[in-house]
């Protein structure tokens, strides 16, 4: 008899156990770590208010890439845009989630953030080896308010393929011939000097560690590390800071439909203001989705994030996407994400 | 009549420990038969000149095996060149010279120093050790060392901190308490009546140690090394870390370099491709290093041996 009733409740519990699980959809990411700081406060709000979880993984923007192919996440994220015939070719579709600026970060003595003035052909001939000391004439005849050290830049890159050394390169290419002949852009390249960190923080780790040395990191971790960025010129000749208003105004010239799949580059835009080095971060995943669920899950995060998770974007530093390209991306959603040869989403 | 009953449990168990050593046969076989097959494509494209190769462009997918290999051998050779006096001294001072109520925290010392995940390592390495290192001793080691004539090119250079130097003081830390633990060891097995006779014919402690002991116990010893060794060799997450990750052949022992098990902890994540197949030759050529090496270690004993007539 007590068997019996033992044998009942174990076997209620478990239906109402199974009926439980199946209620939050849990879903995983992977890529970038230039919009990590941003897509985690998203992932713990969103996880707050509507009780699923979305686990996102920084290894990088091709890890990304690799991870959404294999199908071994539900989505992928990359800061370097991928071309219409690539994004055909594996079946997905990509959209922009968030826009962010790169900046430079140095650790000298005496200078503190927003204090260091740098133009990019001086970035370009740093990264190339060509400028050696800190206290070279290129560098200093611009800050003529800071004793600048008589030491060797240590200079340091990414060791893995990263969106955010697309981004940098891409801008060194398009401010210096002799960077684009030398190095050229990608997620990885063939440093001429400097040594490599892993991951944006890797980059923020060695800066910090290291006296005399400059690294590129995404906005969000100079911040978070309190290190010390540089002013950088824009296309327009004028010395900028990097901060949301100057991210803002470098993406307020984005044409999102000149590129397949929304793929803008934003650095060495026009305007007073604009930050050279800005970059939107996409999202890609599979327009077929095998698993209608997950994909439902995964376009609810974001489109979460895109009405709501404004504000946390702005306090980082991120600039949110304006509602025009948001609701083109729900569009495009609609038009593109099928399950089974239906549409996902109705 | 019990043991006509029980006699299969005799033949099942020697079959399945027959099974388990097989397993293990199997497993390497099959290892390294993977990683042949997935580096087809730079074997193809490369055969043997990818080993001496001075190339790692992902753009123009060009690769060659040369910086992250030298960048291993380097930081291996110097963690034992620092590693194996450390560890003598270390095993000595246990077995001979320490008072006895010392030994048992030393020694316990040691053990915990083994026990520690080498990612800490790597960790206190970055951000202890480094800072400290570049700012303090690194300058005066090379304002001392650079000046020296036929060899000073090799510590010249700017402070970077980081580098193939950094790589092999970790890693010899790392080392020590393998190496000193398994000396000690055998040093503890040396007969007291040999070291004794050796003390009553008026040998001072370091002849003792040099004449009797080590030679006495030069297999273990040996042992001892070659597991440090492989240790060194294989190390990843601490020597990504600290070893500055930079694909160019380094000018000096304090440039920045790379190994080939950083390479592979940096860049698979995202490999694809020629990449990809390069990166999977690095992991069997790291094989092949680790097995050539014990392969010497088992001749050089073995000729030892032959040479004192304990085997034929």
């Amino acid at each position: 008899m007590l068997k019996r009733s033992f044998v009942k409740l174990s076997a209620a519990l478990l239906l109402g156990a199974t009926a439980f699980a199946s209620h939050a959809i849990d879903i995983t990411g992977a890529g970038a770590s230039f919009p990590f700081p941003i897509y985690a406060k998203w992932a713990a709000d969103y996880k707050a208010a509507s009780g699923n979880a979305v686990n996102y993984q920084s290894i990088g923007s091709g890890g990304g890439v690799q991870q959404i192919t294999a199908k071994t996440v539900d989505f992928g994220a990359s800061d370097d845009p991928m071309s219409g015939e690539q994004l055909d070719k594996i079946g997905l579709m990509q959209f922009p989630a968030v826009i962010g600026g790169t900046v430079a970060v140095v650790n000298i003595d005496g200078v503190t953030s927003g204090k260091l003035k740098l133009t990019g052909p001086v970035l370009a001939d740093i990264y190339l080896g060509k400028v050696k000391n800190w206290n070279d004439p290129a560098i200093q005849s611009m800050n003529a308010d800071i004793k600048l050290p008589a030491a060797p830049i240590i200079v340091v890159h990414r060791s893995d393929g990263s969106g955010t050394t697309f981004g940098w390169t891409n801008y060194l290419t398009k401010v210096s011939a002799d960077w684009k002949e030398k190095v050229g852009e990608g997620k990885a390249v063939k440093w001429p000097v400097g040594q490599g960190g892993k991951g944006n923080e890797g980059v923020a780790a060695y800066v910090k560690q290291l006296k005399n040395s400059i690294g590129y990191v995404e906005f969000a971790y100079a911040k978070q590390n309190s290190l010390a960025w540089t002013q950088l010129t824009n296309k327009e000749g004028k010395m900028v800071q990097p901060e949301l208003k100057s991210f803002a105004a470098a993406a307020a010239n984005a044409k999102w439909d000149s590129a397949p799949g929304m793929g803008v580059v934003l650095t060495d835009q026009p305007g007073a203001d604009s930050w050279p080095v800005t970059s939107a971060t996409f999202i890609l995943m599979h327009k077929d989705q095998a698993k209608p669920e997950n994909g439902k899950a995964a376009v609810a995060f974001f489109e979460w994030a895109f009405s709501k998770g404004a504000d946390s974007a702005a306090a980082m530093d991120y600039v949110p996407l304006p509602t025009a390209v948001t609701d083109q991306i729900r569009a495009n959603w609609k038009a593109n994400l099928t399950t089974g040869g239906k549409p996902l989403l109705n | 009549m019990k043991k006509a009953q029980y006699s299969w449990h005799d033949a099942a168990f020697g079959g399945l420990t027959r099974v388990f050593a097989f397993l293990v046969f199997f497993l390497l076989a099959a290892i390294l038969f993977s990683l042949i097959y997935a580096s087809q494509e730079t074997l193809a494209k490369y055969g043997l000149s990818f080993l001496w190769t001075n190339e790692w462009d992902p753009v123009q997918a060009e690769f060659g095996a040369l910086v992250p290999i030298m960048g291993t051998l380097l930081t291996s050779v110097i963690a034992l060149v620092i590693a194996i006096p450390v560890s003598f001294g270390i095993a000595i001072f246990l077995t001979e010279l320490a008072p006895g109520w010392l030994k048992r925290p030393i020694g316990t010392a040691i053990e915990m120093l083994a026990a520690i995940p080498s990612i800490i390592y790597g960790m206190w390495g970055l951000f202890v050790f480094v800072p400290f290192f570049q700012q303090y001793v690194q300058p005066s080691l090379i304002s001392a060392l650079s000046p020296i004539p036929v060899i000073g090119w090799m510590f010249s250079g700017a402070p970077f901190g980081i580098g193939i130097f950094t790589a092999g003081l970790i890693l010899a830390i790392m080392v020590i308490p393998f190496i000193a633990a398994v000396m000690r060891d055998v040093f503890e097995l040396v007969p007291a009546l040999l070291k004794e006779s050796a003390y009553g014919l008026g040998s001072s402690t370091w002849e003792v140690m040099w004449k009797v002991v080590l030679p006495f116990t030069r297999s273990g010893v040996i042992g001892g090394v070659m597991l440090g060794l492989g240790r060194a060799l294989g190390e990843t997450m601490a020597v990504t870390f600290v070893i500055g990750n930079a694909f160019r052949m380094p000018g000096s022992i304090f440039d920045p370099g790379n190994s080939i098990a950083s390479a592979l902890a940096n860049e698979f994540n995202e490999a694809a491709g020629l990449q990809k197949s390069a990166l999977i030759e690095l992991g069997l050529i790291l094989f092949l290093i680790t097995t050539i090496v014990l392969a010497l270690a088992k001749m050089m004993l073995l000729r030892m041996e032959k040479a004192e007539g304990t085997k034929t």
